[in-house]
Formats: C-alpha cells, sequence, structure tokens
C-alpha cells in the first residue's frame, strides 16, 4: 500500500510539475504581451520574458527534450532541469534589469545638471536683455 | 588669465551656507563663488543668492557626486582654470584657500591639492570606527597611487584645468572622494597635500556619518578595486583610448 501511494505520488507529481509549468510561462506570456498593447511595457524589454515563457514552455512540453538535457547534465528528476532552467533566467531578467536601471540613472543626473546649466545661462541672459528701468 | 571658483555644494544647509559663502568672498580673493543647490527644500539656493554667491539649481537632490560634478561642468564651460570644493556646511576654513592656490601655483603640473587633516594642524577628532576607515582609506590610497596620501576622504581640495575637465567629464557618483584620487592617479595627474584644520560643521551631518560606515567601507572598496581595473577614456592624444 505504502509503496503503491510512493509510486503513484512520484509518477503523478513530475506531470503536475509539468503542467504547473505551462500554466505559469502561458501566464507570463499573456501579461507580458498584455503590458505590451497597453504600452506599460516596450517591446525591447517584453523579448527576455517572452523568451523565457517561450523555453519554458517548450522545455514543459517536450518531454523527451528534457529527459536528454537533465540526464546529459546529470539532473536526476527531469523538473529539477527546468527549474534550474527558469532560475537561470530569473538571473538573467534581474541583471538587465540592473543594467538599464544604472544606465537611466546616469542619463537622469546628466538631465539635471543640464538643466541646472541651462537655467542658470537663461536666468544670466534674460537679466542682461532686460531693459534697464 | 587664471579664473578662480569655489564650488559649494549644498543640500540644506539654510543654518550655514550664508557664512560659507561670506568667509569665501571675504577670505578667497578672487574666487567667484557657485553655489550648487543639490534639491534643498529650506531656501538654501536663496540665501546663498542673497549672500552674493552664484546659484545654479538642480531640480532635484542628485547626491553629492552629481552636485560637484555639475560644479565642473559649470567650471570647464566657463573656462575657470582653478575651481576649489568647499562644504557648505561650515567644516572647511576659506582662510585656507589661498595657502592651497600657493601650493597649486608653486608646482606646475600640480593638477589638485586636498586639504588634509593629518599632516600636522590641529588633531582632528572623531569617533574611532570613522577614523578607521580614514585610515584604511589614506593607506590603500597610499598604496595604490605610490605616494603619501594622508587624508583620502577629505573633500576639501582644489584642482587646476586638466583636472577640471577630467571631472567634468568623469566623477564617481556617490561618496567621491577616494574616487577622485583614482580617477586622478588613472590618468597621470599629480596631487598634492596641505595641512588644514577643519572646523565642527555647523549644519547638517557628514556624508559619511548619513551612511551607514560599513556600507560605506565596502562600496567605496569596491569602487576602488572595480576603478583599478577600469579602462579609462584618455585625456591627451597620445594616451590609449
Amino acid at each position: 500500500m505504502m509503496l503503491a501511494a510512493a509510486a503513484r505520488t512520484a509518477s503523478v507529481s513530475p506531470t503536475l510539475t509539468r503542467v504547473a509549468v505551462i500554466a505559469i510561462a502561458v501566464l507570463i506570456a499573456v501579461i507580458v504581451v498584455e503590458l505590451v498593447r497597453r504600452r506599460r511595457m516596450m517591446e525591447r524589454y517584453a523579448l527576455l520574458w517572452l523568451a523565457a515563457a517561450a523555453t519554458l514552455l517548450v522545455l514543459a512540453i517536450w518531454k523527451g527534450l528534457l529527459t536528454t538535457l537533465s540526464s546529459d547534465v546529470g539532473i536526476k528528476a527531469p523538473a529539477n532541469a527546468l527549474f534550474a532552467v527558469g532560475f537561470g533566467f530569473v538571473v538573467v531578467l534581474l541583471l538587465s534589469v540592473s543594467l538599464v536601471i544604472s544606465r537611466l540613472s546616469d542619463q537622469n543626473k546628466q538631465l539635471a545638471q543640464r538643466v541646472a546649466l541651462l537655467d542658470d545661462r537663461l536666468a544670466a541672459l534674460e537679466q542682461r536683455d532686460a531693459p534697464t528701468p | 588669465m587664471s579664473r578662480h571658483l569655489a564650488i559649494v555644494p549644498a543640500f540644506n544647509e539654510a543654518g550655514s551656507i550664508v557664512r560659507t559663502v561670506g568667509e569665501i568672498r571675504e577670505h578667497a580673493d578672487g574666487f567667484d563663488v557657485l553655489v550648487v543647490d543639490d534639491g534643498s527644500t529650506d531656501g538654501t539656493g536663496a540665501l546663498a543668492a542673497a549672500a552674493g554667491a552664484r546659484v545654479v539649481t538642480l531640480p532635484f537632490n542628485v547626491g553629492i557626486g552629481g552636485a560637484m560634478q555639475c560644479g565642473y561642468l559649470y567650471a570647464r564651460n566657463n573656462g575657470y582654470t582653478v575651481a576649489v570644493q568647499v562644504d557648505g556646511d561650515g567644516q572647511h576654513d576659506p582662510r585656507d584657500i589661498p595657502r592651497l592656490l600657493a601650493v597649486l601655483d608653486a608646482e606646475p603640473g600640480v593638477e589638485m591639492v586636498t586639504g588634509s587633516r593629518f599632516l600636522g594642524g590641529d588633531g582632528y577628532r572623531s569617533s574611532p570606527m570613522r577614523l578607521v576607515g580614514i585610515r584604511v582609506f589614506a593607506a590603500l590610497m597610499s598604496l595604490i597611487t605610490r605616494q603619501r596620501v594622508t587624508d583620502a576622504t577629505s573633500g576639501f581640495r582644489m584642482s587646476a584645468r586638466r583636472a577640471i575637465e577630467l571631472f567634468a567629464r568623469d566623477y564617481p557618483p556617490d561618496y567621491p572622494e577616494v574616487e577622485a584620487i583614482l580617477l586622478l592617479h588613472a590618468h597621470r595627474l599629480r596631487m598634492r597635500e596641505v595641512a588644514v584644520s577643519m572646523r565642527p560643521r555647523t549644519s547638517g551631518r557628514s556624508t559619511i556619518v548619513r551612511a551607514i560606515p560599513a556600507y560605506y567601507m565596502v562600496k567605496v572598496l569596491l569602487a576602488v578595486l572595480v576603478g583599478l581595473l577600469r579602462a579609462r577614456p584618455g585625456l591627451d592624444r597620445d594616451e590609449p583610448q
């Protein structure tokens, strides 16, 4: 009895995992496409998300590929390989966000400096050109 | 013709800015005073202008590095040949400015003169934690630049033309003092130190205290180590690009 139950969970859970991963991948893709449609996210930042969703989807559906891949790199449970790939995408996505933020804050700083200096020049010019009463 | 500028970065220094500007105008003959108002909300900018300073106002707080760089951009764009940075909180004594200038003028090729708290002068007092940090960075910068640096964290420093151009183009965003020394060294620009005594600040707080000391140490150490590996765009045509 115990053994049979154990065998059943062992055989059921990988399928459940795959279904869950498929659902998550589809959900991510739908959300990202919707955000792009509403112009809340730019295409260039959506690409990486869609690539992540597509990769997870392919691996979750194509059982043979995942099994081959995971046994090739020595991962016993294919589901773990799936999580590893997902984790890899998360790392890449976070890295790219840090890059974008760094670039934006540098550009932001430069803009603030330019505004301050232009403001000063404008005030000086207006003062020079003002008719003396 | 040499034109001299004192750059005063100020973020909510209403309590001391008038005195700082006044002292610079009184004791630093021939220096124009530029206050870079880093998004103050207490009227610092207006007070500085009333005290006779030129005021450049950043639209929001960009931090000490960005504010200083704005001052260097102003100096470069307006053809200044010497720029000294003086804190708005009153801890740098403008009476020392002529001494910094004398050293800068005396040795051609020297691009930056730092007012050091540890070259004689009055004993500088601070918390043990801060003193350890200050010593560590002084030792580290001495090692890297192969010259004696006694005060790598002092923000009281005067720069000549080439250093101004360098800082206008590239200046570290936060806790910039130590990194600026590294930057100068990377471009083979020479620097000197002059003994000064610093006064207790009359308003505001140290950017170093405002940060958690451990965070300050780690951030600046990382900046220095990465900075050593960083390729710098050349100032001269003959430098590797």
